[in-house]
């Protein structure tokens, strides 16, 4: 080790894994994976958002983590993004292409796709 | 991508409770079901639940499952992992004290964890302790790389003085002081040791803090090596200890591989390199100077302070010697800084301190809590209080040079000073829990009899004055104790105290002398009444059938190991006291409740 920044450069090299143990507070974006989730896909959901979301350096602010089933088969796959407590949104029948822009415009950009949201249907 | 980390205790306890074969069995299981590539198996140090091993965490969601079993993994996988659903009945069903019950999920919503503060313990089961990153990813050496380029070596001592961190091995010396005197000395050769030589029966932190952090140890030792001028340090470990010494192995060769070990550490002209020496386990050994005598490669005995070690210690140089909790603590205070840690703890007693929690607890385990904390809490709120209804009697802190604190101290704030004023010591940090079927004498024999065995016979007050004192209670359980026997005992004691050659030797009296002055109604009614209240001591236990409730079936009779009981059928029974031998199988046999044990 032959300075502070090869040491900085080792942290922010394991910033993605070590952060995925932290973040109680963070954005949450939730994929129903029952037998209904993953047989409408879920699964290739579930691995968008665990990447999209590493790519576009956000694993600091952002849990994807997994959940049963929420009620509404036939809208699978379903994700919902909880921010606090208090606000959550619900995407429907998601795949890998419209997790790559809820990324983008919800995680990133702030605004709700609100032609993918439960509400629109 | 992995989007999941399954984290499993690899600590000492789970260990032998067989997580390492869960880990191995997931692993699998992970591949069978496709898993493999987005969920990676964890090894960590302990989480300090030990009582609930094995333990298993899986993060993001945090969920905390216990006692797992290799036949639990599949369930895991295809339920938790694959479905998301937590599988509850894996989920820790906390018993609170009003004896109500509640599935906690989060290991940090247990009673256990929300009145601990952890410090010595902030990377125990939250990194891999083999992997060197995962340190380096929660600022880990970051303290040695500031205080290499950023301050000079008695900057870092005032740091430390500054934060009034106290050594966590037993005696409480200022540690800023300890390394000042070593700086002072002019040598050209000087050596930092780090004790690991963890002889208290039942204290286990500092095998815990080496096997969940040992970077944290490696970087303190390196940081306390610029501050005094060392370029050497050893670290003295039982070999009792394998997973330890195993990591810490693998810790030095990580550090010198990435050159945070070795020469001209961060460019800054530094060297410094570990080694690590196995000690054979005796007790003796923890004490610095027999310590240091013992890396010397000679027998394990200790000499007269001064010099102390700060002037002529490891090979005739100056030494500081440093225990494993206090240093896993220095890499925090030189980032945050000591006035951060001065508002942590007492006025006297900075920080926090580890203890380990057994004997009569619920949550047998360890825990870390600010100084100041009162036993009540420790015991109670986070220990989950005394398992089967029974009432607390005392604790024993400071293992066999400590003493017992009975419950009217039990609200007394713990720190190094108010336990030293109530007769008990805070030692390394046992704390063994005793309820009313505690004998006190018998607990002072226990452990006059770990010292007398673990005595190095160097100096005459330990060699025949601890032997002599526990002639004495062997005497009074046996039911021979007569009238003096408490003042022979008292004189022996506070002689020894006073003219014994190295701390074991003046605090073996301490258990004694602590349960003399709470207790001295057991060890009189021992004497004069030839009873042992508690029922423990079976030479003064007598038990017997009480005639009205025995029924005449006969289980007694047919459970006696040595034919003691006789009597006919449906007529009482009678117990001949000169063959019993006092076992108790009939009492656990008898249906009516009619045999007892006085």
């Amino acid at each position: 080790m032959k300075s502070l920044a090869e040491l900085a450069a080792i942290k922010e090299r394991m910033k993605d894994k070590i952060s995925l143990r932290k973040g109680e507070d963070n954005v949450r974006v939730v994929v129903g994976m029952a037998t209904c989730g993953i047989s409408a896909g879920a699964r290739a959901v579930l691995n968008a958002f665990v990447e999209g979301v590493a790519e576009n350096g956000l694993s600091d602010s952002v849990t994807v983590t997994q959940t049963g089933c929420i009620g509404m088969c036939a809208c699978e796959p379903i994700v919902e993004i909880f921010e606090g407590n208090e606000v959550k949104t619900t995407y429907v029948k998601v795949d890998a292409e419209k997790a790559k822009k809820i990324i983008s415009e919800h995680l990133k950009g702030g605004n709700v796709v609100k032609e993918y949201t439960a509400e629109n249907k | 991508m992995i989007r999941s980390h399954v984290l499993i205790c690899s600590g000492s306890g789970c260990t032998s409770s067989g997580s390492v074969a869960i880990a191995k069995a997931l692993t699998e299981e992970l591949k069978k079901q496709g898993l493999a590539e987005e969920v990676e198996v964890v090894k960590t140090g302990c989480f300090g639940l030990c009582a609930l091993g094995p333990i298993m965490i899986i993060y993001p969601e945090g969920t905390f499952y216990s006692m797992v079993t290799e036949a639990d993994v599949p369930e895991i996988v295809s339920e938790h992992l694959l479905k998301g659903r937590i599988v509850e009945r894996l989920v820790h069903d906390e018993k609170k004290l009003d004896g109500t019950t509640e599935k906690v999920t989060n290991l940090n919503e247990t009673q256990f964890y929300r009145k601990q503060m952890r410090l010595a313990l902030r990377n125990c089961g939250v990194i891999n302790p083999e992997e060197i990153d995962e340190y380096i990813a929660l600022d880990g050496y970051k303290a040695l790389g500031k205080v290499l380029t950023e301050m000079t070596p008695a900057e870092v001592i005032q740091l430390m003085l500054d934060s009034g961190i106290r050594g966590r091995g037993g005696a409480g010396f200022p540690t800023g002081m300890k390394w000042s005197f070593a700086a002072k000395s002019v040598s050209d050769k000087k050596y930092v040791v780090c004790n690991a030589d963890e002889g208290d029966p039942g204290a286990f932190m500092d095998r815990s803090i080496l096997e969940g952090d040992p970077h944290a140890v490696l970087e303190a030792m390196a940081i306390a090596g610029y501050a005094i001028g060392a370029d050497e340090g050893y670290i003295y470990v039982r070999a009792e200890y394998p997973i330890a010494v195993q990591r810490l192995q693998i810790a030095i060769d990580q550090a010198r591989e990435y050159g945070l070990l070795g020469k001209d550490i961060f460019s800054t002209g530094f060297n410094f390199d570990i080694h690590l020496r196995f000690g054979a386990g005796a007790f003796v050994c923890g004490e610095e100077t027999a310590l240091l005598t013992s890396i010397e490669g000679k027998r394990g005995e200790p000499h007269p302070r001064p010099p102390f070690p700060a002037v002529k210690g490891l090979f005739g140089q100056p030494t500081i010697v440093n225990n494993v909790e206090t240093l896993a603590n220095i890499p925090q205070i030189i980032l945050k800084g000591p006035d951060w840690f001065r508002t942590i703890g007492t006025e006297k007693s900075k920080g926090t301190k580890v203890f380990a929690l057994g004997g009569k607890i619920t949550n047998t385990g360890l825990v870390e809590v600010p100084m100041g904390t009162t036993l009540r809490e420790i015991i109670y709120d986070i220990g989950g209080g005394i398992p089967n209804g029974k009432k607390f009697k005392a604790a024993q802190t400071g293992g066999p040079s400590g003493g017992c604190i009975p419950a009217e101290h039990l609200d007394t704030p713990i720190d190094y000073d108010s336990l030293m004023a109530i007769g008990s010591m805070m030692g390394s940090g046992g704390l063994i829990v005793m309820d009313e079927d505690n004998c006190m004498v018998d607990i002072a024999k226990f452990f006059l009899e770990f010292t007398v065995d673990e005595s190095c016979g160097k100096c005459t007050p330990c060699r025949i004055g601890t032997r002599r004192m526990l002639d004495i209670l062997n005497k009074i359980t046996s039911g021979n104790g007569e009238d003096g026997d408490i003042e022979k005992l008292e004189e022996l004691a506070n002689t020894i105290k006073a003219s014994a050659l190295c701390g074991l030797g003046q605090t073996a009296p301490n258990p004694i002398l602590s349960t003399l002055r709470y207790f001295r109604d057991e060890y009189e009614a021992h004497i004069y009444e030839k009873r042992c209240p508690a029922g423990v001591c079976k030479a003064l236990a007598k038990i017997t059938i009480i005639e009205d409730k025995c029924k005449g079936c006969t289980a007694c009779s047919r459970v006696c190991p040595v034919g003691a009981i006789s009597g006919s059928v449906k007529q009482p029974h009678v117990i001949d006291q000169s063959k019993c031998i006092k076992c108790g199988a009939c009492i656990e046999k008898c249906k009516f409740g009619a045999i007892v044990k006085k």
